[in-house]
């Protein structure tokens, strides 16, 4: 699930509770994670307004992807890093979760958009892309309040609520786009292998990515209803004290 | 849990009061009274099963902590740290299955599997395929005239023919019963892999191994010699338990020259199946039966890891040239 999904980690609960106890072990793991979180607002900030030029420049919607196209491999692929920082330890999530977020974040970024050149002019990406952005911004400047211990009410709020509305644009930004991806792929037999052969293997990327599709249908209410849970639970009790921490 | 009222003339007998709880919500699910200090957990899972009658005990999870392990069927009421009214909390493991019925589910279906695959039957190949089998000129050994794969047909049928009747006849199990989550989970990885290996080996575009009926002869040797192995093992371990008795003893190479390898490994079952299935990915040269091979050895060497070291802990005197899994290496 690549779509704003990375709100729906159980990071989520697992970093509030952490931020309300004191956070992560050791200074120094403390201090490489600000970093990296402030890099990583910083990449996607650089993304949204790589986005609001072109749209000025161009007067229009279409084909704004190749004006961030190298900044948003470069940040979505750096994201990697987060399921090093769970296999480590310094960040209390779980590896397969986060692995299983980011791979398929990254599955889209290259393994679709990258690899079918002829979507990357479709409106669908523009409408993933944008969620992505907002969503991520949103995440890591949360991220690196909650780190600081000052996380203002409206950070949290934001990452709690947008949602909403990012999550599902951005899954359907990412299921337009396979569904588009797939006449070339079946055409090239792009990343596909077939028999004969020595090895006795055969694989169909075609069939393979209409079973990605498939999978949105089981995974994302399931991710969707645990943010709702998640909001309700933070904000509630957010509500309570209200200023942040 | 009878002598009722008889006052305490030739022994001070306390009776022990049991109370069940919810760990979530505290509250009581159960009490028993006049509860004999001798009874075990397992009683007790039986009588809190007669209050409600769906957890049958095997479902039962009884811990002297909420966030605890769950206590054994053989713990003794008065030897847990409890005063004379003990609190337990329970829960509920889910539906239970048998460990004979997990093992015949999971071994039945890819040996029935595979046969689909291997008579072809119809809608899984061309249609023009349906009901014949493999082209290849014929592989002669010394005794069979088969075609590779004939011959892998014949290994993986054995192979899970093997391990249905060591489960009916040679295996003694510890635990009772798995949940019902794992069998469905085990039967999907078994049967799933069965399937997807069993449709390259037969179709009718599969490409003989790259070194022919030599490739094919060894890898059959081999294949033969791991089955045996194993089944050796399997044997033996059986063997280690005939008294009855639960203690866990130090297995000890035999007469029987395949079980020489506990010399060297502390579980020759996994080093044989290992190698069986390693045997069967260069007789096939699949790849995706060395995918499986791969899987396999990786989730054996943990459970031979598992068993290694709970071996050293409990015996001083372990043999210490033993490894795992793999002699001299992992």
């Amino acid at each position: 699930m690549a779509a704003p999904a990375a709100k729906g980690t159980s990071r989520t609960a697992q970093n509030d509770v952490a931020s309300i106890k004191k956070k992560g072990p050791g200074a120094l793991a403390t201090a490489y994670l600000v970093i990296y979180n402030v890099v990583m607002t910083a990449g996607w900030l650089v993304i949204a307004i790589g986005l609001v030029r072109a749209y000025l420049s161009k007067g229009s919607y279409h084909g704004l992807y190749y004006s961030i196209e190298r900044p948003l491999k470069f940040f979505q692929t750096g994201a990697l890093l987060e399921i090093l920082h769970c296999a480590v330890g310094i960040v209390p999530s779980s590896v397969v979760l986060t692995g299983f977020q980011v791979m398929s974040r990254v599955f889209l970024t290259w393994a679709v958009t990258h690899s079918v050149r002829e979507v990357q002019n479709e409106d669908s990406v523009l409408l993933f892309v944008v969620a992505w952005t907002v969503t991520e911004i949103i995440r890591y400047s949360f991220y690196t309040f909650s780190l600081l211990n000052h996380l203002p009410y409206l950070i949290k709020w934001a990452r709690y609520t947008l949602f909403i509305v990012l999550y599902p644009m951005g899954v359907t930004g990412e299921l337009l786009t396979i569904y588009a991806a797939l006449p070339y792929v079946q055409k090239t037999g792009l990343y596909s292998v077939t028999l004969p052969n020595k090895y006795n293997f055969s694989f169909d990327y075609y069939t393979f990515l209409i079973l990605v599709m498939v999978s949105y249908i089981p995974l994302f209410p399931q991710l969707y209803f645990h943010m709702m849970r998640q909001r309700k639970k933070v904000l509630a009790s957010g509500e309570e004290h209200q200023k942040s921490n | 849990m009878a002598e009722l009222g008889e006052p305490a003339k030739i022994k001070n007998y306390v009776f022990f009061e049991v109370e069940i709880l919810d760990p979530k919500t505290k509250g009581q699910l159960c009490f028993l009274d006049k509860v004999d200090p001798h009874s075990t957990i397992g009683e007790i899972k039986c009588l809190f099963h007669k209050a409600y009658p769906h957890w049958y005990p095997s479902r039962q999870a009884l811990k002297l902590d909420p966030k605890g392990k769950a206590l054994k069927d053989d713990e003794i009421l008065q030897n847990l740290p409890v005063g004379t009214t003990a609190t337990l909390y329970f829960k509920d493991l889910g539906p239970q299955v048998g460990w004979t019925m997990v093992f015949l589910s999971e071994y039945a279906g890819p040996l029935f599997i595979y046969l689909v695959f291997y008579f072809r039957l119809p809608y899984i190949y061309h249609h023009k395929h349906a009901f014949t089998s493999s082209p290849y000129p014929a592989v002669t050994t010394a005794l069979l005239l088969f075609s590779p794969s004939s011959l892998a047909c014949v290994c993986h049928s054995i192979h899970y023919i093997k391990r249905l009747v060591e489960t009916i006849f040679v295996h003694r199990f510890s635990h009772g019963t798995m949940p019902l989550r794992n069998i469905v989970r085990n039967c999907l990885y078994y049967w799933g892999f069965a399937a997807w290996l069993a449709y390259y080996i037969n179709h009718p575009l599969y490409t003989p191994p790259y070194y022919g009926n030599k490739q094919v002869n060894y890898a059959l040797a081999m294949f033969a010699i791991c089955q045996a192995g194993n089944f050796s093992i399997h044997l033996a371990l059986n063997n280690l338990r005939s008294d009855g008795s639960k203690a866990r003893k130090i297995p000890y190479p035999t007469k029987n020259p395949f079980t020489w390898l506990f010399f060297l490994v502390s579980c020759p079952n996994y080093t044989y199946e290992a190698g069986a299935w390693f045997s069967f990915t260069i007789m096939t040269q699949c790849l995706p039966v060395g995918l499986f091979t791969l899987i396999s050895f990786i989730q054996m060497t943990i459970w031979a890891k598992g068993k290694h070291y709970t071996y050293i802990r409990e015996f001083k005197e372990y043999p210490s040239l033993r490894m795992a899994i793999i002699p001299f290496l992992l």
